[in-house]
């Protein structure tokens, strides 16, 4: 098997186990460390076509992941915060109880 | 070269299972740290240096920690951190979608024609990274960096408390 479906196997299965505990959890933080592990898997992905795919200029990939990570990090801050504002009105982070937007 | 990707992937997806399943939270949060970490150690097995210290930094070292805090922050009862159990329908449910995901996937990467291996690393320095973000793509850094501005700024403002100083009572 080449490395390129190798490293493209190991993302995928990393894309699932966040797909299933976003999916599986009713705890908010967890739903959102799930889709940040989704996130990441993309990231595994745009190295692995940098290192393996065709050839492009050299810094396309590495690039494309850094602006990633940028963006991942500024959506965890927003998230959490607003996990915290959630806990504030309810006493509460389950997603089941959070289900109105009105305080 | 692919013991090293084994190793690194069990590691990965290990730690990232094992933190999706289990019921405390700080043991969930501390295992997601290992899985970051492990893919810090993909991208320096793949040659992407930089990107793996970025990964370190950013996500071992700052969105750990803001996750820790959160779940200090949120937690129901002093002592019990652990959670209720998930139903077993909705467990279910979510693993038969993510293999199913996961199958589709897999299909469909080993029956794409990808190109095969031996191509050289492409070999990239953090010198033309660095002249590359401050040339061509400069205006997309500043773009970035306003982004993370205005996301830091908003999570202050999602999470400050305004009203306590007016009415400290309404608590």
């Amino acid at each position: 098997m080449n490395p390129l479906q190798l490293c493209l196997m190991v993302s995928t299965g990393l894309f699932c186990i966040g797909l299933a505990g976003a999916l599986a959890r009713s705890n908010t933080i967890l739903v959102l460390l799930g889709i940040e592990l989704m996130l990441n898997a993309a990231n595994l992905n745009f190295i692995a076509f940098w290192r393996y795919g065709p050839p492009s200029t050299p810094a396309t990939g590495v690039l494309f992941a850094l602006f990633a990570i940028a963006v991942a990090a500024a959506e965890a801050a927003v998230g959490l915060a607003l996990i915290i504002a959630v806990y504030r009105h309810q006493k509460n982070i389950r997603l089941q109880d959070a289900n109105t937007l009105k305080g | 070269m692919n013991l090293a990707l084994l190793i690194i992937a069990f590691v990965m997806l290990g730690s990232a299972a094992i933190a999706m399943g289990l019921r405390n939270l700080i043991h969930s949060a501390l295992l997601l740290i290992a899985s970051w970490a492990a893919i810090a150690a993909f991208f320096l097995w793949a040659g992407a240096e930089f990107l793996a210290f970025a990964q370190v930094l950013v996500y071992v070292g700052a969105v750990s920690m803001v996750v820790l805090f959160a779940v200090l922050l949120t937690r129901q009862s002093r002592l019990d951190l652990n959670l209720a159990p998930v139903p077993f329908g909705r467990a279910l449910g979510a693993l038969i979608a993510g293999s199913a995901v996961a199958g589709i996937l897999f299909g469909a990467i080993l029956g794409t024609p990808l190109p095969a291996a031996a191509a050289p690393p492409p070999g990239l320095t953090v010198r033309q990274l660095g002249l590359q973000l401050m040339g061509t793509h400069a205006a997309a850094l500043l773009v970035v960096g306003v982004i993370l501005t205005v996301a830091l700024l908003g999570a202050i403002v999602l999470a400050s408390n305004e009203a306590a100083p007016k009415t400290p009572e309404a608590r």
